[in-house]
């Protein structure tokens, strides 16, 4: 791999050793993807994840000096202070999420504490070249605004950020964005929460290779393409997709594929969609709680449960994770006030995947997200699945249907 | 005494290494985080590994899936119970498990030829020799 000048400084540690351990894991990552040279990036967002090896890294090279020569932007952790208000924080977790917070802070990152950065604060413009690792943000930017990411690591994100650069590699080269396989959704689509369905049933059908959707009414909200993607690169490594007629580098079929045949074709039926959701979602019946915010609510999804929630008495405890902006809206807007006095929660800079969540380990709940129920099953917590609308009336009676 | 017929084949180093260990074969792509730490047991609902352990086998997947911090903390932590595997062979790479497989220092390689798909079952040795991108399967006959 060719490397410049100031790169090979870098590699070799003349701007110190958090670079130098930084450039070691880029040349690796292209040398493995057989990049030619690296490409400056003018954005990056880290998945930053409060976990053990997320803290070991980034301890590691704060430690060995390093700070970003691009701010990236950051996931969240969980919210220590709003958690210890109203229920028991671990002195181990407390410890983590303080060092978290502490590393993050002087490696010069934007402490913004939010999974869907592509909404707020972060916006890339159509070819910028970036790198975004998290699984919504990364198929939102390359997918929706027609930016350039590959699928980075939390790991390899904040590498690019202390470095300045990526490897030349992958999605980020004309030819590795054309389409491959033609999906043909015969499902209908008709809420945000259909297309949580159809990314988590697809990528097995797909398999290996950039999907094409056709069949996908053209007016389609931020939230839906947010949900979308969050699933295909959960259920799949998805970070890209085209909807003909919606997504930038897809007006026509012809324009996704690059004027070449699609290498598959599949079909998504009602059929499948419904098979997958029996198969991820627990049975029906009693529930404990219900927890939205995988990925974090909008301003637009926190309305839509004000507004069902107006008036009305919580049977079982509701939280919903979104960004700090979000529920600086939501307070202004009373949408705060509603769900809090319905017995609800808004927690801002936290994630539905942290320890904070004890309380509700062994219990049954119910969201909207496959993502959220996929990563939880390692902390005990089982789930049932419907949209937004439907885990309301539920969270309202104890019960779903 | 069982003898053995010993296949060698050219594979694309990602992950720098050397290793040993029975192979075992996953039609799904795989995430460290599903995956119990002190066991090494598959515990993701309708895996292919479904209950079954990775604990120092040579791990043989299509890809990686899962988001961008999970599968870096599934590997840290199987790594500090000493419950990783050995080594991983891979067909599509995906810069998630790259990234991971080099800051954890697990070898992986992909680009092994079909004639190595039609040869592999559960249960071969194999020795996975990243540095010198060589891969090579020992069976008992």
């Amino acid at each position: 791999m060719y490397l410049t000048g100031e790169e090979q400084q870098m590699l070799d540690g003349k701007f110190g050793e958090g670079v130098s351990i930084a450039m070691k894991v880029l040349v690796a990552v292209g040398e493995a993807f057989g990049a030619e040279r690296m490409v400056e990036i003018t954005r990056s967002h880290v998945a930053l994840s409060n976990q053990e090896a997320d803290l070991w890294f980034v301890e590691k090279l704060v430690k060995a000096g390093a700070t970003c020569r691009v701010s990236p932007t950051v996931n969240p952790g969980f919210n220590l202070e709003y958690f210890q208000q109203v229920k028991a924080v671990d002195r181990d977790d407390e410890e983590i999420i303080k060092r978290t917070r502490a590393a993050y802070k002087t490696i010069g990152a934007t402490l913004t504490y939010n999974c869907t950065p592509y909404l707020e604060k972060n916006i890339p413009r159509f070819g910028e070249i970036t790198a975004f690792s998290e699984s919504s943000a990364t198929p939102y930017i390359n997918s929706v605004y027609g930016a350039r990411t590959n699928r980075e690591a939390a790991q390899s994100a904040l590498c690019a950020s202390v470095a300045g650069r990526v490897p030349l590699y992958g999605l980020l080269l004309d030819e590795n964005r054309r389409g491959q396989v033609l999906v043909e959704v015969q499902a209908k689509m008709e809420s945000d929460f259909d297309y949580n369905m159809l990314g988590y049933c697809a990528p097995k059908k797909i398999g290996f290779g950039v999907p094409v959707f056709t069949g996908l009414p053209i007016k389609t909200s931020p939230e839906a393409l947010m949900n979308l993607g969050a699933q295909l690169n959960t259920a799949g490594a998805v970070s890209l997709y085209h909807i003909v007629g919606v997504t930038p580098e897809a007006p026509t079929i012809e324009a996704a594929f690059h004027g070449e045949d699609p290498e598959k074709r599949v079909v998504i039926t009602e059929e499948d969609i419904k098979q997958v959701r029996d198969v991820i979602s627990a049975e029906a019946g009693k529930i404990d709680f219900a927890l939205f915010g995988c990925p974090h609510l909008t301003i637009n999804q926190v309305a839509k449960i004000a507004r069902m929630l107006e008036g009305k008495k919580l049977a079982v405890e509701l939280w919903v994770c979104t960004s700090s902006l979000t529920k600086e809206l939501a307070k202004r807007m009373g949408y705060l006030g509603i769900i809090n006095r319905a017995g609800g929660h808004i927690v801002e800079d936290t994630c539905i995947d942290q320890p904070c969540w004890q309380f509700l380990y062994g219990k049954k709940g119910v969201t909207d997200s496959p993502k959220c129920a996929y990563y939880t099953e390692r902390r005990n917590m089982d789930f049932v699945i419907r949209s937004i609308s439907e885990c309301i009336e539920a969270a309202i009676k104890g019960e779903v249907k | 005494m069982s003898e053995q017929k010993v296949l060698t084949m050219k594979c694309h180093k990602i992950a720098g290494g050397k290793s040993c260990g029975e192979a075992l074969i996953s039609c799904d792509d795989m995430c460290f985080y599903l995956v119990e730490p002190r066991s090494g047991v598959v515990i993701e609902k309708g895996h292919a590994l479904e209950g079954r352990s990775i604990a120092g086998k040579v791990l043989i997947f299509p890809s990686g899936k899962g988001s961008s911090v999970v599968q870096a903390d599934g590997l840290y932590q199987l790594k500090m119970k000493g419950t990783e595997p050995k080594a991983i062979i891979i067909q599509h790479p995906d810069t998630v498990l790259v990234a991971s497989a080099i800051i954890m220092d697990v070898p992986l390689v992909d680009g092994l030829p079909p004639e190595f798909y039609q040869a592999v079952v559960s249960g071969d040795e194999l020795e996975v020799d990243a540095d010198n991108s060589m891969v090579t399967i020992k069976k008992r006959t």
